[in-house]
């Protein structure tokens, strides 16, 4: 079915007016449900907007919102990476490793962190264009590869609070202006990300690979370098959100962030990004992060069991997925009316 | 028997016989006979390959210990691989029309919770068996129907059923573990045929393996699944239900599954909201490694089953090793990417040795479709 038809694309002209267009976008959309969302809860439960609580859960969101980001970028290209939490648990680890065994500066050990990610992320990238093994079963392999080498940089040890620099863990709850420094740096990400795509040759090359990777590679773009790129990228942003694991919660397991692949990729699908490739966006990959995190926050404050959390995640993707197929159809639809008048 | 990259297969084939050796063709003998003959020496490259891996995993494993290849160690190894390995029998057809189902992990733990909270609920096991099993029909039903009805890619669709099927599993059994099974019931998951070292969940498997066989390769549903997966339009004119088709594929995956969770409370006398983490990996890995390419179109349950063992060996043999089971999930990651690899190589390793020999060029454009390529 051609469900990759851009949702911000269809219909020119009908609804012209601002409202309409803003209805017709999926960062418009969700965000508006996140806001609607939020004021329920906020009713419901007003400790929801306690500056300690917005920034607790707002940390988290934005490590998985940096780690979306990355992910959008593979999946536009019409690929996934299933690797991601395996790396950010490697990276957060490693990083906790160097900081205690080795007593290396705390600098030194986050750019060691990030990398890693980028060292792991171009290993991803050089099984599946160089080797040519699809990006579903590399990544598969790579997530639980990683997984095991944690195992054995862990070693049966953990990794606490002590172990670590004194304050190691402050930066996760400060603020800077009232906004939570992992914000800031979320929303730097995802500045610089969009930038890259609306307005590079490389962001150009990422959409034309996910439409189409032969026509592209015809009129000369390098589909192959392009795919690499993106899985190095993905790589390096979940071991920034590796390391941003490791200060958020400053005690780590072997099987840290496990799980979390599945809430990356929830993030960018019901963030509007097709995984049919080509089409979506990093900033709606971002509010699909704060949606998901809006959703999660919303169980604790609400006193709702944390059980039902994986039944809503799958619920929320199954939902925005096929809101899209519906949505997209009745687009051609229209157009095909439009077009017999 | 075979869609190896190597054989000379054309196309959606839906005329009987052509794409299997165990149907006999009503034509003509001498052309059947080619065939066959065709068919099996294209077997022979994918699955001697997988036999001479499994070769050199039991040689490694009698160099370990000495009580290798005992059947005690045989019973206990094979025990323990038995539920991803049914798993990936109804998971080769639904790889090879093309799709996937990452939710049978999940499929296992809740069937297994299911199964749990009803014992614990007083309900006899002979009534919740097929109750659960009908969860599993349920379950692959509702990925079924979503895939072909929405027309969405299983990978999404599926992956948000391995979150919906797991938190239900929570949902079920919340944090308590179910373990007071009666002991009839768990000896058929921990328990041998009498008077030898076959366990009961080997021999369940070697039944559900020959009625994967003959469907996938001896009936028109195996046709239609092969002819779906090299050609989804195409098949579809002429006259192919693809959507019934992959929605039986998916409910005969959940049902499967959720037998996978029955067995594994069985084998391990628990019912876990945890039951089954990890294994789509291991079913995945099987399927690929037994020749199923993931883009679909190719594969054969024979290579699956030589994988079954080639895993089950596998494990068994670093277990001797003294590796533990979180660094042989690196093991069989590393397994299902160069099961991918392997053969690419092999492949053009055959078109270096043609330009060498007959100091040609290879092929600078892609085999059309149905071309041989040697």
């Amino acid at each position: 079915m051609a469900l990759s038809v851009p949702a911000n694309v269809h219909a020119p002209g009908g609804l012209g007016s601002l409202l309409g267009r803003l209805a017709r976008s999926r960062e418009a959309t969700l965000a508006g449900v996140v806001v609607v969302l939020g004021l329920l809860v906020w009713l419901e439960a007003p400790s929801f907007l306690s500056s300690t609580n917005l920034i607790s859960v707002t940390s988290l969101t934005a490590i998985v919102a940096i780690a979306a980001v990355g992910e959008a970028l593979v999946i536009i290209t019409k690929n996934i990476d299933l690797s991601v939490e395996s790396t950010m648990g490697l990276v957060a680890f490693v990083v906790a490793v160097v900081l205690k065994d080795d007593n290396v500066p705390v600098a030194e050990a986050w750019a060691i962190g990030i990398g890693l990610g980028l060292a792991l992320g171009m290993v991803n990238g050089i099984v599946i264009t160089i080797f040519r093994v699809p990006s579903i079963v590399a990544t598969l392999g790579t997530l639980s590869i990683y997984r095991g080498l944690t195992y054995l940089v862990a070693n049966g040890r953990e990794i606490t609070n002590s172990d670590l620099p004194a304050g190691y863990t402050d930066p996760s709850s400060q603020t800077f202006f009232g906004v939570p420094l992992f914000v800031l740096l979320a929303i730097a990400v995802v500045i610089v990300a969009a930038l890259a795509l609306r307005y590079t040759v490389f962001g150009r090359a990422v959409y034309a690979v996910g439409s189409n990777e032969e026509a592209a590679a015809t009129i000369g773009v390098r589909a192959r370098s392009t795919v690499f790129l993106v899985f190095a990228v993905s790589g390096m942003l979940a071991g920034v959100a590796g390391v941003l694991w490791g200060i958020q919660f400053g005690q780590l397991y072997a099987s840290s962030a496990s799980g979390e692949s599945l809430a990356v990729i929830a993030a960018v699908v019901v963030g509007g990004v097709s995984i049919s490739g080509g089409s979506g966006t990093v900033i709606g990959a971002a509010i699909g992060a704060l949606f998901l995190g809006l959703i999660n926050n919303a169980l604790v404050v609400l006193n709702l069991p944390q059980e039902w959390l994986n039944v809503i995640y799958g619920a929320v993707i199954l939902l925005a997925v096929a809101t899209d197929a519906l949505i997209q159809v009745q687009a051609l639809r229209a157009r095909a009316r439009s077009r017999q008048r | 028997m075979t869609h190896d990259p190597g054989a000379a297969s054309v196309k959606p084939d839906l005329s009987p016989a052509t794409t299997d050796v165990s149907v006999p063709a009503g034509g003509s003998s001498v052309g059947t006979v080619s065939r066959a003959l065709g068919a099996l020496s294209a077997i022979a490259r994918i699955e001697l390959f997988l036999v001479v891996i499994l070769i050199v995993l039991v040689w490694w494993g009698v160099q370990l210990s000495p009580f290798f290849l005992t059947g005690p160690n045989f019973g206990f190894s094979s025990q323990a691989v038995m539920e991803i390995s049914i798993m990936a029998l109804a998971m080769t057809p639904i790889i090879i029309t093309g799709e996937i189902d990452l939710s049978v992990e999940s499929m296992v733990g809740l069937s297994s919770c299911v199964l749990g909270w009803l014992w614990a609920s007083g309900v006899p096991l002979e009534a919740g068996i097929p109750i659960v099993l009908m969860v599993g029909v349920a379950g692959g039903l509702f990925n079924g129907v979503i895939v072909t009805r929405l027309g969405l890619p299983s990978l999404v669709v599926t992956l948000a059923t391995y979150a919906l099927f797991r938190g239900l599993a929570h949902v079920v059994l919340g944090s308590t573990v179910i373990s007071n099974f009666p002991t009839g019931f768990t000896d058929f998951g921990f328990g041998y045929v009498p008077g030898t070292f076959v366990p009961w969940t080997l021999l369940v498997f070697l039944l559900l393996a020959i009625v994967a066989v003959a469907l996938v390769h001896g009936t028109w549903i195996g046709r239609q699944v092969f002819a779906v997966g090299k050609n989804k339009d195409a098949s579809r004119y002429s006259g192919v239900r693809v959507g019934a088709l992959k929605t039986g594929l998916f409910a005969v995956s959940g049902l499967v599954a959720a037998f996978a969770g029955i067995i594994l409370t069985s084998r391990t006398s628990t019912a876990s909201p945890d039951n089954g983490l990890n294994m789509t990996l291991a079913v995945v890995t099987i399927a690929v490694l037994g020749g199923v390419d993931i883009n679909g179109g190719k594969g054969t349950v024979p290579g699956v089953i030589l994988a079954v063992f080639i895993l089950g060996t596998l494990k068994s043999a670093l277990t001797q090793a003294g590796v533990s089971t979180d660094y042989q999930n690196v093991a069989i990651g590393l397994l299902l990417i160069v099961s991918v690899i392997a053969p690419q190589l092999a492949r053009q390793s055959r078109v270096f040795v043609d330009r060498v020999r007959l100091g040609r060029r290879p092929p600078t454009r892609a085999p059309a479709p149905g071309e041989v390529v040697r």
